[in-house]
């Protein structure tokens, strides 16, 4: 199973394959293999995280001799035409079409993957072949997701031949926790949930807390509408997670641990579980990845349907089993939190990035998207968090209006045009982008003329919306914003927890006000109410849940008012 | 209120509600811990479908909890269900990416279609929050399984759809 074999298929195991039917595929490409007499040895077939480009699934990628080569969208009556092709790319005497192997340089065309002809019009699978030099695909940067995709995400050996547990071994017997934070101080990691906190400056806070236990939390909540980066981490490769989570409790002196996930994730649920029992199999982490008696104990905690436990004091009532309603910060759980303790929580990305940092360096990591930096810290030069910069590769999920959806990773720093038209390929059927929606319910949206902005923390936000947990939703001509506003604040008004009176009565009412817009009958100081109430939400309520609810309104208000004012009548309503 | 469902949550089991040593055990398991009780309420609703009045109080009584934390946690979580799941279930995703692809027009297509036949065949229509399946929009979960890229059509080609995926025919209830 370790050893490469000289020809390999590797099937996409994530949950969008799967529901493409992918697992279908799979054992048709089996039986498809064992109909032509062929080995496992000889041609290898086997279960992989995601492939990227989930829209296009079920996605196979076939590896020889002559690179590799993707399909997507093939059915089970095709499995033996691709072994024949997987078989004959394996053997280069054989090679009928291989010519077209090695994929011809034509990036300046933006070619949609799936009409590339690639292969000779003989080939019958041409039409379904994959462009794997196209921009969406070349573009890439895996850090995160630099495993994802090869291993099989159910088998604790392929990771480990690709390196997992290296780190946390190399941190245990060689790093003091400082030296570790250290490390990740250097490579100015941010919190990749949306926040943007520095990660080394959070660590410090719990590492140097008064003396007694301390408890790491990876926050795997990802419940923002439009949202799939941690599900393809936890889906593809969740040893990366635990082993991201294990130095995190190295480098600030906890023995226990949770992992949180959304329970609409039943996938990675079932994956983390099984990773979680091959660990204890072997003894624990302390016994089977560092050979000490190190007693690090990580448990999985699975949600029941609440947005508001993605807010880390929610999520810590919700851990200990109750209501997942926030409380006020200070003082913050890198203070108090689990049972009193100091607590670090940290999104199962910001984990997921930890050991390539390791590996790599800190300095590494900072220099990735360094160069695009210039430019882009220039307008936020005054701000305090400047310095911080937008350092290193955020994973991105590509949805909406768009041509290629599924799962990027690009250096921050790189322009939102480049992710969505060059890499994503613009609106379906040719139309103009009109916006992009990012950040979810809490973030804002990028109108079209605002593309070249970079993705970066500080340059997100300077526009009202923000950078946020990666979502990423393409908005087409069609799409009318006060809509788009209504049904962000929907989700709200469900979501709110009910604990504080302006989001639980709040979002209630800009709904309503929003109501009249979606059906053309607000009046001019409906307006008016809307941006007040906006402002009284954002600025009361208890937790980030309702001060930003009102964002994709003020966003939406901001880039697109004259679709607000069109949706008012001309005469005042008792006229 | 609309409601979210999972495959594993979605209670299509056999098993007959009210089974007291079934609940013991499955509660003894998590050590009577009172901080698993989300995971116990899970466990529960797997076995009988949902959580019932009488099922609930004895979680209360076995972790010894107050009746009101346990109700204040199974009315908080939207996967939790109080009333028995109905036969057959339609729910529509309702994620930005479905959103934007037209969810919302598919949930009134169906909100009719459906409602011309929740006497025949038992079906309910849902909301559903987001599943993070937004590469493949709009996406309708029936019952156990996920149909993706249900896309607005034209009344023949889009009913010849959801017969595909396991709708109800609409002939039968039109005929009617």
């Amino acid at each position: 199973m370790s050893k490469p074999a000289p020809a390999r298929l590797r099937c996409c195991d994530a949950s969008a394959c799967r529901n493409a039917g992918g697992l279908a595929l799979r054992q048709a490409l089996l039986a498809a293999r064992a109909a032509a007499g062929l080995q496992p040895t000889s041609l290898a077939i086997g279960a992989v995280g995601c492939l990227r480009l989930c829209g296009r699934g079920p996605l196979v990628a076939a590896d020889g001799p002559g690179g590799s080569r993707l399909w997507g969208g093939l059915s089970p009556e095709q499995a033996a035409l691709l072994v024949a092709a997987a078989w004959v790319d394996a053997d280069p005497p054989l090679a009928l079409a291989s010519p077209q192997a090695s994929p011809p340089a034509s990036p300046p065309t933006p070619v949609p993957p799936a009409s590339a002809p690639l292969a000779s019009s003989s080939d019958p699978l041409a039409s379904y072949r994959l462009d794997l030099s196209h921009p969406f695909f070349s573009l890439q940067q895996p850090v995160v997701l630099e495993h994802c995709g090869l291993i099989d995400p159910d088998c604790l050996d392929q990771a480990l031949a690709h390196g997992a547990y290296s780190q946390l071994r190399r941190c245990v017997r060689q790093l003091t926790p400082e030296a570790v934070r250290q490390e990740v101080r250097r490579s100015g990691l941010r919190g990749r949930g949306g926040a943007g906190y520095p990660t080394g400056l959070k660590w410090d806070t719990v590492a140097l807390q008064p003396p007694g236990p301390r408890l790491v939390v990876a926050n795997g909540d990802e419940g923002d509408p439009g949202a799939f980066m941690d599900r393809t981490v936890l889906e593809s490769d969740p040893h990366r997670l635990l082993e991201g989570l294990a130095i995190a409790a190295w480098a600030v002196g906890a023995e226990r641990g949770y992992v949180y996930v959304r329970a609409e994730y039943p996938l990675a649920i079932a994956r983390l579980r099984r990773a979680l029992d091959q660990i204890s199999q072997r003894g624990g982490f302390g016994v089977a990845f560092t050979g000490t008696p190190w007693p690090l104990r990580l448990e999985l905690r699975v949600g029941a349907g609440a947005y508001v436990c993605g807010e880390e004091t929610a999520l810590l009532q919700s851990i200990e089993g109750g209501r997942g309603t926030p409380r006020p910060r200070p003082p913050y759980p890198a203070q108090r939190g689990l049972g009193g303790a100091p607590t670090l929580i940290n999104n199962v990305e910001t984990l997921a990035a930890i050991p390539p940092i390791l590996r790599q360096g800190g300095d590494w990591y900072a220099a990735i998207g360094a160069g695009n930096q210039a430019s882009a810290d220039k307008p936020a030069s005054g701000a305090t968090t400047a310095t911080l910069g937008s350092r290193g590769t955020k994973v991105f999920s590509l949805s909406g209006a768009v041509v290629h959806t599924g799962v990027v990773e690009v250096p921050l720093g790189m322009p939102l045009r480049t992710v969505v038209e060059t890499m994503g390929g613009g609106v379906v059927g040719g139309a103009p982008v009109k916006a992009v929606q990012t950040g979810g319910p809490s973030g804002g949206c990028i109108p079209a003329a605002l593309l070249d902005t970079a993705l970066d923390y500080e340059a997100m936000a300077s526009l009202g919306s923000m950078l946020g947990s990666g979502g990423m939703v393409v908005l087409g001509p069609h799409t009318a914003m006060p809509e788009l506003a209504r049904y962000f604040m929907g989700f709200c008004v469900e979501e709110s927890c009910g604990k504080c009176l302006p989001c639980r009565a709040g979002t209630v009412q800009l709904a309503a006000l929003l109501d009249r817009f979606v059906a053309g009958q607000a009046e001019a100081a409906d307006l008016d109410r809307l941006e007040a109430l906006c402002a009284m939400v954002k600025a009361t309520s208890l937790c980030g849940l309702g001060q930003s609810a009102p964002n994709p309104v003020l966003a939406t208000l901001r880039h697109f008012r004259p679709e607000y004012l069109a949706a008012c009548r001309e005469e005042p309503r008792w006229a | 209120m609309a409601s979210i469902g999972t495959p594993t949550q979605r209670g299509c089991s056999g098993a007959v509600a009210g089974d007291r040593e079934a609940i013991t055990r499955l509660i003894q398991l998590q050590g009577d811990d009172p901080a698993a009780l989300i995971e116990v309420l899970h466990q529960l609703q797997q076995i009988e479908g949902y959580l019932a009045a009488r099922s609930l109080h004895q979680v209360a009584r076995q972790l010894r909890l107050p009746l009101s934390r346990v109700y204040g946690v199974a009315s908080f979580y939207h996967l939790f269900r109080r009333t028995p799941p109905p036969v057959h279930c339609c729910a529509v995703c309702l994620g930005t990416a479905c959103f934007v692809n037209g969810a919302l027009e598919l949930l009134a297509v169906l909100e009719l279609r459906l409602a011309q036949q929740a006497r025949a065949g038992g079906w309910v229509l849902e909301r559903m929050g987001c599943l993070g399946a937004c590469g493949s929009g709009p996406v309708l979960r029936l019952d156990q399984g996920l149909a993706i890229r249900v896309r607005l059509a034209p009344a023949p080609k889009l009913d010849a759809q959801l017969e595909a995926i396991g709708l109800p025919p609409l002939g039968r209830a039109t005929a009617r």
